[in-house]
């Protein structure tokens, strides 16, 4: 492991996730009244908020993981002893 | 679908001061709930009824942020080999059916007693609840501390070593948190009791972790991350059900999630700075001051009830601002612990490393 921690931050790609994940919230926020529409019919359109949910997950997940990685703050050197 | 219309009717505006205070909350919620397990929701839930958000869809709109969160939660923690993730299933599939019959018992008091008497059966299931386990959870961090063995792994206790012992042929499922087979006949309880307090009160963790630790004998920084498994196949499940009735408000959800990412992943980084019974202060810390808060609110449920005598609007206004002041300080309060022992267990790695560099007289 000790070869993740010498490893080149990934700045690239907290900086793509970032745009995405911006682009995303833009979207959500200029679009309230079509997504309010949408998304509160229920029935079959319950897809929609649990897919954006997922979609929000993976991209606003790997960038604010990557977020705290390029400011340097990681896991512990010496993991936990765990049973 | 007579719901729909209600609720889309029941979706506010939002304005950047909403979209702030939510992505913060979200974030010191999420910072804790990256840590002990579970956490937020009884911060977020009542805070955005305070702008306006229905009940319901305040419900709603927590869950669809909760399980995307636990999802990115449990991932990172798995990364650090804390999760069990059949544990986390097991107990996440009886925590489901938990939740279902928990709604259930919530409609119908709803039914028989209007809106104060399922607010007051909420706040007195908080009350009760984290009296019992908080007190405990906290005593036991407590005696670890005196004891002065804070390092040491943590004693599995007598009842979770009876469970272990007992042996049902058929129902024995082996679970690397524990390392040893537990019968499932234990398992599913736990998960249902998990399920009916999140149902309840939003925050099932608040049984599920203490359980792991106490009746099935897992390390506590695995209880807290196995939850984040439970929470997040309560969560979709939980989510899936309320968006049928199109009862999400989809930008409250994912601002609040905005903030919880940056801080579960904190919550989960952190996790490997402390020792094991940092878990066991935070959460108990939570859960007594946030039992002040339920507390103070009552006796107002039990004015609208006519159970007591009538209390004015004012006094009653009051005790709801302090009760919602409390919860946010419980909040802050869990968040400053573990910010402040993740900031001194890297200071102390970072002089362990500094002295290993120069013992090997590479400076």
């Amino acid at each position: 492991m000790a070869k993740n921690y010498q490893s080149k931050k990934p700045v690239g790609k907290m900086l793509f996730m970032g745009i995405i994940s911006t682009a995303l919230y833009v979207v959500l926020l200029s679009q309230q009244d079509m997504l309010n529409e949408y998304f509160g019919k229920g029935g079959v359109y319950a897809f929609l908020p649990i897919i954006t949910a997922f979609l929000f997950s993976f991209i606003h997940g790997t960038f604010t993981g990557d977020f705290w990685t390029v400011l340097g703050i990681e896991a512990a050197r010496k993991k936990k002893e765990v049973k | 679908m007579h719901d729909t219309v209600n609720a889309v009717a029941n979706f506010i505006n939002l304005d950047t001061a909403n979209i702030i205070y939510l992505f913060l909350v979200g974030f010191v919620g999420g910072l804790v709930s990256g840590f002990i397990g579970s956490g937020g929701a009884f911060v977020l839930t009542p805070g955005m009824m305070s702008l306006g958000v229905p009940g319901l869809v305040a419900v709603a709109s927590n869950m669809c942020h909760k399980f995307p969160k636990a999802l990115v939660g449990a991932i990172k923690r798995a990364k650090y080999g804390q999760v069990d993730v059949k544990l986390g299933i097991v107990l996440g599939i009886s925590a489901e059916a938990g939740v279902l019959y928990g709604a259930h018992i919530q409609e119908s008091i709803k039914k028989s007693f209007g809106e104060a008497g399922s607010n007051l059966y909420v706040s007195a299931a908080f009350v009760v609840i984290l009296a019992v386990v908080g007190g405990f959870v906290l005593l036991d961090a407590w005696k670890t501390y005196r004891s002065g063995n804070a390092h040491e792994e943590e004693k599995v206790t007598k009842l979770a070593r009876w469970v272990q012992s007992v042996n049902i042929p058929g129902t024995m499922v082996y679970f690397k948190s524990i390392d040893a087979k537990v019968s499932i006949l234990f398992t599913i309880p736990l998960g249902f009791a998990t399920g009916m307090l999140a149902a309840t009160i939003a925050v099932g963790g608040f049984i599920g972790v203490p359980s792991m630790i106490y009746v099935l004998g897992a390390p506590s920084l695995m209880a807290s991350a196995t939850e984040l498994v439970i929470a997040f196949v309560m969560g979709l499940g939980g989510s899936f059900k309320f968006a049928m009735h199109g009862l999400v408000d989809i930008r409250l959800a994912m601002i609040i999630l905005g903030g919880s990412l940056f801080g579960i992943q904190l919550g989960a980084i952190g996790t490997t700075y402390v020792k094991p019974f940092m878990i066991k202060v935070v959460m108990g810390v939570i859960m007594v001051t946030v039992l002040f808060s339920r507390a103070l609110m009552v006796p107002v449920y039990m004015s609208q009830l006519h159970l007591i005598q009538e209390i004015s609007e004012g006094t009653a206004k009051s005790l709801k601002n302090v009760s919602f002041g409390i919860m946010i300080f419980a909040l802050a309060l869990g968040a400053f612990i573990v910010l402040r022992a993740m900031w001194q267990g890297r200071k102390a790695e970072r002089l362990q490393h500094a002295g290993e560099v120069l013992g090997h007289g590479k400076v």
